[in-house]
C-alpha cells in the first residue's frame, strides 16, 4: 500500500518530532510513502478566512498532483485532513464549482478529476493496515498506561465531509487504536472539543483556558498521558501547557504524545528515535510507568 | 423499543438546589422523537419534569437541549439515531446559559447578544411607504442564513463561550452577517467595525461545533468567516486576527509552506514589544528541546512555488470578479 505523503507545515516546522516518529513507524506496518514535496500548505482554515475559493484552488492542485501519481494522499494532521476533506467535498459534490476551479488550474496544465482519496494516518491504520497487521507490529503492549484521546476539531467535524456515514469507525478511531496498542482509554468530555490553538495569537487568555480545561480534565479522569493525531493541538496542549497552568495557578504536567510516538512506544522503539526529547512536557513519568509494568 | 432516558434534573425550589440525573425506562417507537419520549415521561411517569416545547416540527426552536453530549432539537432527533450506540439516551439542558429548571434554560443572554448586533435593517434611503423591496436574485445568497430559528443550539455547543461569556457567539454573528450581506442595508462599515472589536468575529476558534449541530443548516461559522473576509475587504483597522490572516496568506503565497515564527512576529507587529518579549520563553524552550531545524527556524520556498504564486494571482482575480458579480 503506497500513499502520496502530505506531511503538513507543522511536522516540517514546530513539531519535527511528529515527522521523525511517523518515519520510524510506517515501515513496520507495511505501508510505503512518497512525499509530496511540491504540495503547498492547505491553508489550515486561515487562508480560507481571506478567500475560500483560493484555498480550494491550492488544495485542488495538490489533489491533481496525487492523481498524476495515481496514489491516495496520507496526512498526519487533523487540520490538514479536515481542510482537504472539506475542499474535496465541495468540489466533488458540485460539478459546476469543480469546473470553475479547473478553469484556473487549466492554465497551468493541471486538472483535478475528483478521484483523489485523502485520509489521515489514523484512518489508514484501521481501514487499510488493519487490526491484525497492527497487532503483529506491537512488541511491547502499553498495558497499564491510561491514555486520553484528543482528536482536533477538523477530524471530528463536519461529519459529512469526513464521510462518517460511510466509515462508522472514524468518530472513535483514536479510542480504537489506543485499545489495540494495549493501553486503557480515558474518556473525558473535552476529547473532541477545541484545543484553542487557532486563537492563540488573537485571544491568548481564552486559548490557554481551553488548554487548561482539557488537560486538567483528562488528568482528573486518571490519564497518564494524552495522545493526539493533530500537531496544531500538540503545539497548544504541550507547548503552552506550562503557561496555561500558570494562568490557573497550578502545574498540570500531562505529557502530550503524537499518535506515531505512542505507536512507536508499543513497537518498543527507542524514545529518543521517536523525538520524545522534543516534547515540552516531559514524558519521562510515562516511560517510567511503562518500564515498571514491563519489568514486573 | 425499550429505551432509557437519563435526564439531568434541577429544581431551584429544593432546599439545597443541585443538579442530579434521573432515569426513566419506557417503550418508544424507533420513529419517535426524543421529544415524544420526554412528553411521554411527563404524561405517564413524572409530571414534575420541566421542558420547553411547542411546534414539534423543528420550526419554533423551543426544544433545544443536549442529547448524548451534543446540542440538538429534541423534536428533530429520532430515537433510532439517538440509540445507535446505547439504549440509554442522555438528555441535558443546553450549555452556556443558566438553567431555570430541568431542561429549561434562561435564553436572556442569548437574546442580549442578538440585540447587541442590531438585528434590523438600517438603510440610508428614505423610509419607503411599504416594504424595502429587493430583487430575489440579490437575496438568494441569504436564504440559508435566514432559516435560523433562534433555538440557541449553536450557542450551547460554542467552545469559546464555554471559556468566555463575553464572546458575541455564533447565532448573533450569523445574524450580523444576514444584515451585512443584505443589499438594502447601508450600515455595513459600522456593523463590521463593531464586530472587529475584542469579543467579536475574530474570537471564533473555527471549531465547527456550530456548523455540526445547527438543525437548520445555517452554518454560523461559515458566516463568521465571510464576515472576516468582508472586514478585510473593507480595510477596517487591522487587528491581530486580520493581520494573522493577511500574513499567513502572504507566507503561503511566497513560500508554499508556513514559517511559524515569522507568522507570529509579523502578526504581532515588529513594534509590539510586549508581545514579542512574551514570545522569548517559548523561543528558548524550542531551542532547548531542539524543535528548530539545523537550517534555522525559517523555511526555503517549496519546489513549484512559481506555479503557486501564479495560481494565487489568478484565483484572486477570478474571486474578485466573482464577488463583484
Amino acid at each position: 500500500m503506497k500513499y502520496a505523503f502530505f506531511p503538513g507545515c507543522v511536522s516540517k516546522g514546530a513539531c519535527p518530532e511528529l515527522y521523525q516518529s511517523v518515519m520510524q513507524v510506517y515501515p513496520k506496518i507495511g505501508i510505503d510513502l512518497e512525499e509530496m514535496t511540491t504540495a503547498a500548505c492547505t491553508g489550515a482554515g486561515v487562508l480560507q478566512e481571506k478567500d475560500p475559493r483560493l484555498g480550494d484552488v491550492i488544495n485542488a492542485r495538490t489533489f491533481a498532483l496525487a492523481e498524476q501519481q495515481n496514489l491516495p494522499i496520507m496526512t498526519i494532521c487533523s487540520t490538514c485532513q479536515g481542510v482537504m476533506s472539506q475542499a474535496n467535498h465541495r468540489m466533488t459534490t458540485d460539478g459546476e464549482y469543480l469546473a470553475e476551479i479547473n478553469q484556473i488550474l487549466g492554465e497551468e496544465g493541471l486538472a483535478y478529476r475528483g478521484t483523489t482519496n485523502i485520509r489521515h494516518f489514523i484512518w489508514i491504520l484501521l481501514e487499510d493496515v488493519g487490526e491484525d497487521v497492527l497487532r503483529r507490529a506491537i512488541t511491547q503492549p502499553l498495558t497499564g498506561l491510561r491514555a486520553a484521546p484528543f482528536y482536533g476539531c477538523y477530524l471530528q467535524r463536519p461529519t459529512e465531509a469526513l464521510q462518517f456515514d460511510q466509515h462508522p469507525d472514524r468518530p472513535k478511531a483514536l479510542e480504537r487504536v489506543i485499545e489495540i496498542l494495549g493501553a486503557e482509554v480515558v474518556d473525558f468530555p473535552g476529547k473532541s472539543r477545541c484545543c484553542g490553538f487557532p486563537i492563540l495569537t488573537i485571544n491568548e487568555k481564552n486559548s490557554l483556558n481551553m488548554v487548561a480545561t482539557h488537560t486538567m480534565n483528562a488528568k482528573s479522569h486518571g490519564a497518564d498521558i494524552m495522545v493526539t493525531p493533530c500537531p496544531l493541538c500538540h503545539l497548544n496542549l504541550d507547548g503552552m501547557q506550562a503557561k496555561a497552568g500558570n494562568q490557573q495557578n497550578t502545574a498540570i504536567d500531562l505529557p502530550i504524545l503524537h499518535l506515531p510516538q505512542l505507536l512507536g512506544l508499543a513497537m518498543d522503539m527507542d524514545p529518543k528515535s521517536l523525538g520524545f526529547n522534543r516534547n515540552f512536557v516531559s514524558p519521562h513519568s510515562t516511560l517510567q510507568k511503562l518500564a515498571t509494568v514491563v519489568s514486573s | 423499543m425499550n429505551t432509557t432516558l437519563r435526564i439531568r434534573r434541577f429544581n431551584p425550589e429544593q432546599k439545597t438546589p443541585a443538579p442530579f440525573f434521573q432515569e426513566y425506562n419506557l417503550e418508544l417507537e424507533a420513529s419517535d422523537s426524543v421529544l415524544d419520549g420526554l412528553i411521554k415521561v411527563r404524561e405517564t411517569l413524572d409530571d414534575s419534569l420541566a421542558l420547553r416545547c411547542s411546534c414539534r416540527g423543528a420550526i419554533c426552536g423551543s426544544c433545544g437541549m443536549r442529547i448524548n453530549g451534543h446540542a440538538a432539537l429534541a423534536c428533530k432527533t429520532k430515537i433510532i439515531s439517538a440509540t445507535k450506540d446505547s439504549q440509554t439516551i442522555h438528555v441535558e439542558p443546553m450549555n452556556n446559559m443558566p438553567v431555570i429548571k430541568d431542561l429549561i434554560t434562561d435564553m436572556s443572554p442569548f437574546w442580549e447578544k442578538i440585540r447587541q448586533i442590531q438585528p434590523w435593517l438600517q438603510p440610508s434611503t428614505p423610509i419607503p411607504e411599504a416594504e424595502h423591496v429587493a430583487p430575489a436574485e440579490a437575496m438568494n445568497h441569504l436564504s440559508g442564513v435566514m432559516t435560523c430559528i433562534m433555538c440557541g443550539v449553536c450557542v450551547s455547543d460554542c467552545t469559546v463561550l464555554e471559556v468566555d461569556s463575553k464572546f458575541v457567539g455564533p447565532a448573533a454573528l450569523a445574524k450580523a452577517y444576514r444584515f451585512v450581506a443584505d443589499p438594502r442595508d447601508d450600515a455595513t462599515t459600522r456593523r463590521l467595525t463593531a464586530l472587529n472589536e475584542p469579543g467579536g468575529m475574530w474570537d471564533c476558534t473555527r471549531c465547527m461545533e456550530c456548523i455540526q449541530v445547527c438543525p437548520k443548516g445555517v452554518g454560523p461559522m461559515d458566516r463568521i468567516m465571510s464576515l472576516r473576509a468582508k472586514g478585510i475587504d473593507e480595510q477596517l483597522p487591522s487587528t491581530t486576527g486580520s493581520r494573522h490572516a493577511e500574513v499567513f496568506t502572504d507566507i503561503i503565497k511566497n513560500k508554499g509552506i508556513l514559517d511559524e515564527p515569522m507568522l507570529a512576529v509579523r502578526t504581532f507587529g515588529f513594534r509590539n514589544v510586549r508581545r514579542l518579549i512574551g514570545m522569548i520563553p517559548i523561543a528558548i524552550q524550542s531551542f532547548r528541546h531542539k524543535k528548530i531545524a539545523p537550517s534555522g527556524p525559517l523555511h526555503r520556498a517549496i519546489p513549484g512555488i512559481d506555479q503557486i504564486k501564479r495560481l494565487f494571482k489568478r484565483a484572486s482575480v477570478e474571486n474578485h470578479t466573482f464577488r463583484n458579480k
